[in-house]
Order: structure tokens, then sequence, then C-alpha cells
């Protein structure tokens, strides 16, 4: 086997692993801290035979780790068990939200990756002029206010003040495309603030390093102007650590939209989440907890895979 | 202490005035915290500067004891997280062998879920309390900062004064507290000032969210949630609480920013 499928086969393992531990700790996490479970669900005033009933139901009294396999075995099977509050199917009512949150990051993610990348050569371009220092300090701003602040302000201006764009995220099946990227376009605005910050610093410092290198001076002696020895040179010898922000940004995208889809009372698994912690919903809360450790170690591999693939000394090995 | 930079100063400065606010807050207050004094959302005036809240609440005394809690919350949790997390992290650095690998793989692990998903599912059993949130914040930062302490002390460790004390026969103790806590403050310090943001970042969004300081109290996050109806109305008051937090942010960032500055040029200017 050559090594580098050795390489890729062992991150996957290292992934599938980290999550099966992952799994753990979010159910021990609901178990072992203090406070009954069955007794905040119904509240101080319930009847002892209520709380014994709603244990018996919620398999409290069975051992921990019986429960837990059994839980890991129907979440494998896309059994994800059915919500304490309102009986449902924690599966069927996930799977349209799932796609919700995926429409938004994804979306949030095709603005803000180019937009980075593109600031954050023109920050190299400038290096300690202006132009630099301008988006240094949109970038200390950003990183200053919560996300959920964010959308108000551009809430209060853009949408109520201006009135360019609807104030909430409202989507449906109905709707065209158009017409859903017109409502979500102020969340779509407010992730890419949030995620272009830390982007775009780390694709300047990525290049910054590159550009130290001497075939780096000999492009520059050999008469090329600079723009063209950053994405000729530099650029395709940072993609491994550009990949990497990349990827870490949009692990961050997928968190991010919990708190966005909030404020702008999208329909997505974040807003699900949200409304079924303070609803005390265990099952719920485990299933969505899993999902969003899922992708976000998912898109934290595929980091890893492209910073091995990108490498030509493990691609031709001697 | 001189040759401080402008922006360190007005750094200081600014998050001087907001701890003192914290500390000083019911002598600072025009009104009570829960005291309803006028009509639903007025706008500022010179009875109420910054207005009302939606049930008729002194804004500018609901922000100044808001401030008091977000503040001692995140100080809080900035000072267990700093505590644990450094502790172990020298005490890895400094054991090495399997405990060094135990805690360092248990971090990675936690760390390797999001931090607000990990908060989330946890507060959905636990009591949602204040000595409740200072303790899952403090313990999830502590993981942070136990990465860097101990990325730190392994490069002391391998120091000789730190060799010399341990021919000398001295306890494990004895190193962390007395050979590597020194040397590593400086940069433990601006991490602190880093950490600190996000905490008051945190709980914001946890009380904005309704799972961190619950009604009554007042808390940054939790005035923005309370104001959040006006915003359609084209009332800004739940855009105060922005403010706050940008400013108070940004402050801690330009002390920091200097204290970091400043402990690479005392290494010769070559960090």
């Amino acid at each position: 086997m050559s090594p580098i499928v050795k390489l890729l086969a062992q991150r996957i393992a290292l992934s599938l692993l980290l999550l099966l531990l992952i799994s753990i700790v979010i159910f021990a996490g609901t178990i072992v801290l203090p406070g009954d479970v069955a007794q905040s669900i119904l509240g101080q005033s319930a009847t002892p035979e209520a709380l014994a009933n709603l244990r018996a139901e919620l398999g409290v009294n069975d051992p921990p780790v019986e429960r837990y396999i059994a839980w890991l075995f129907g979440a494998m099977q896309g059994d994800l068990g059915t919500a304490l509050t309102s009986g449902q199917d924690i599966a069927q009512a996930l799977s349209s939200r799932f796609w919700n949150t995926l429409f938004l990051a994804f979306w949030a993610a095709v603005v803000a990756v180019p937009l980075a990348i593109f600031l954050g050569l023109l920050a190299v371009r400038f290096k300690d002029r202006w132009p630099d220092k301008t988006i240094s300090a949109v970038t200390l701003a950003s990183i200053s206010i919560p996300e959920f602040l964010i959308g108000y302000v551009l809430m209060y201006f853009i949408a109520v003040q201006l009135r360019w764009f609807p104030s909430v995220a409202m989507v449906n099946d109905n709707m065209s495309l158009f017409e859903k990227l017109n409502a979500i376009a102020l969340p779509i605005a407010v992730l890419t603030l949030v995620v272009l910050a830390h982007m775009m610093r780390m694709t300047r410092a990525a290049i910054l390093n590159v550009m130290q290198s001497a075939y780096i001076e000999t492009a520059e002696l050999k008469g090329l102007n600079a723009f063209q020895v950053i994405y000729r040179h530099a650029f395709p010898n940072a993609i491994a650590p550009i990949v990497n922000v990349v990827m870490l940004n949009l692990a961050y995208l997928v968190v991010g939209v919990v708190v966005i889809e909030v404020v702008f009372v999208y329909p997505g698994m974040g807003q699900y989440l949200v409304d079924h912690v303070s609803k005390r919903d265990v099952p719920v809360v485990q299933a969505c907890g899993l999902i969003f450790a899922a992708v976000y170690i998912g898109l934290n591999m595929i980091a890893d895979i492209v910073a091995i693939l990108s490498n030509p000394r493990l691609r031709h090995p001697k | 202490m001189k040759n401080i930079p402008i922006s360190a100063l007005i750094g200081l400065f600014f998050t001087a005035l907001y701890f003192l606010g914290a500390i000083f807050a019911p002598l600072l207050a025009p009104y009570g915290v829960g005291e309803v004094v006028g009509d639903v959302w007025e706008p500022s005036s010179a009875d109420y500067l910054l207005g009302t809240d939606n049930i008729g609440r002194d804004l500018l005394s609901r922000m100044i004891y808001g401030g008091r809690t977000t503040i001692f919350i995140a100080t809080a949790a900035t000072v267990l997280s700093f505590t644990l997390g450094s502790v172990l992290g020298f005490f890895a650095a400094v054991m090495g062998g399997w405990i060094d690998q135990a805690l360092s793989r248990f971090v990675d692990l936690v760390m390797s879920i999001p931090t607000l998903i990990f908060a989330l599912v946890v507060l959905s059993v636990a009591p949602v309390t204040i000595p409740m949130l200072i303790l899952v914040m403090g313990l999830l930062d502590a993981t942070r900062v136990y990465r860097l302490a101990r990325a730190v002390a392994v490069d002391i460790e391998v120091m000789d004064y730190v060799e010399a004390a341990r021919l000398r026969g001295e306890k494990t103790a004895w190193i962390i507290f007395r050979e590597i806590l020194p040397n590593a403050l400086s940069p433990l310090i601006a991490e602190m000032g880093l950490r600190f943001i996000f905490a008051v970042l945190f709980v914001s969004t946890l009380s904005f969210l309704g799972l961190g300081v619950q009604p009554p109290e007042a808390d940054w996050g939790g005035i923005v949630k309370e104001n959040k109806e006006g915003i359609v109305y084209g009332i800004p008051a739940a855009l105060i609480p922005a403010f706050a937090i940008a400013t108070l942010a940004i402050s801690v960032n330009l002390v920091a920013d200097w204290v970091l500055n400043r402990t690479t040029s005392l290494k010769g200017g070559r960090g």
C-alpha cells in the first residue's frame, strides 16, 4: 500500500474513533450531571407517580451502558428516538431542518471564502500600508461583537431603516431559489462578517510565510510584478494552509448558524436545538449535538486530507 | 511601566472604567435594576439617559447592573479556566509520559466538540444558575488554556535552571510554581485578555438564547433578548449592549496586544 493511502486511511479511522468517543461524551454529559431530568421536565410541583412514569419512559432506571448502546445503534440506523415534548420522530423533524441549515451555511461560504482570500491577497500586496491597516481594524471590530448583535445591527439598519431585505428569514419549499436567497441575504451577510475576519488574517499569515522563501526572491528578480509573484508562486504553495483555514471556518460556520438562526427565525437545526434545550428535551439535544459534532469533525477531516494531498512530498514518495 | 503606547493607555482606561462601573453599580445606577419607572420604550431624555426598555425600566440602570453580572461571570470563568488549565498544563509538561498523553488526548477530545454545542448539551440537563454557568464556561475554556500552558511549559522545562532545580531535589510543586510559572506568566496574561473577551461574548450569547442569566437579573445578552422585538419597530434599545460589549472587547484587546508585544520584545526582539 502506498504511504499516502495509509496516511489517509489512518486519518479517516481517527475521525471515526473521535466521533465514537464524542458520542460517549455527549451521552455521558447528559446523565452524569447533577439534576434529575424528569424533575426538570415536569417542574417542582410534579407528583411522585408522574415522575416515576416519566423516568420509566426515559429509561433512566436501566443501566447507563445499556442505554448508551441502544441509543448508539439506533442513531447509526437513522433512528434518533422521539422528542419528549411533542412525541415527534426526531429524525423526521430534523431532516428538512438539516438541509435548511446546510443551505444557509453553503451560501454563506460561497460569499465568504472568495472574498476572504481576495482580501487576504490584497492585505499582503499592500502590507503595512492603508489597505492592510483598514482591513485589520475592521477585523478587530468584527471579532469584538458577538454574532447575534452583528445580526441585530444589520437588521436594524438594512432591514428596518433602509428596507432592502426582509428582517426575518422565512423559507419554505414552495419558494424559488431567488426568493430563498433574498430571504436569507441578511443571515448570509452576518455569517460572512463573522468568519471573514479570521479566514482573511490566516490567509494573509500563510502567504506572508511563503513570501519569505528563496524562490519568491528569484521570481521577483526575474522581473515578475507583485500580483504575478503572489498568484503564480506564493499562492500554490500556500494552498494547504489556506484550505485548512477555510475548512476550520466552515466548521465554525456550521456552529455559528445556531445563533444566527435564532436571530432571524430561520427554520434550521440550530433553532430546533436551542428550542429544545430550554424545554429540556434531552433526546433531541443529544441527536442535534451528535449531528453538529459529526459535521464539525467531518470538515476538520477534509481539511487534513486536503493538506496531505496537496503536499508533493507525500504525493510522490521516493 | 513607562513608554506605554497610546492605544494601550486608551485600552487600560476603558477597561478600568468598565470594571469600576461593575464594582460600584449600586452607587452609579440612577434607578433599581427591576424598577418600572416609565412607559414602554421611551426615547432618551434627561430622566432616562438611554430611554426605557420593553416594560418601562430605565435602560441605563439595567446596562450598569447588567455589566456587573456579565463582567463578574466572565471574570470568574476566566479565573477558573486559568487556574485549572495552567496548573494542569504545567503538570503535564513536567511529568511527561503517560500522564501528559492522557491529559492531552482528553483535552483534544473535548476541543473537537464545538464549545457552544457542548455547553448547550450540558445546560439541557444542568440547572441554569450563575455558579453552573461559571463552572461550564470555566471548564470548557480550561482546555484552551491547557494547550497554551503546556506548549509554553514544554519549552521552559528543558532550560538549565529547571534541570538545576531538579538536581537540587526540588519537588514537582516547586518546579511548577517557582520555576515555570514566573517564566510563563507573560504569554499567559496576554492570553487571559483574549479568553476574558471570549467569556464575555459567550455568556452574552447564552443569555441571548435564554440559557444564561435568568430574569429578573439583568445582563448584556439578556437586555438584547428582552428588547429584540423593538428592532422591527425601529427602536434601537437592543443595540446598546452591542456598543458596550464591543468597546469592552476592543479595550481589553488593545491591552492584551501591548502585553504580548512587550513580552516578545523582552526576548531581544526575536519573537
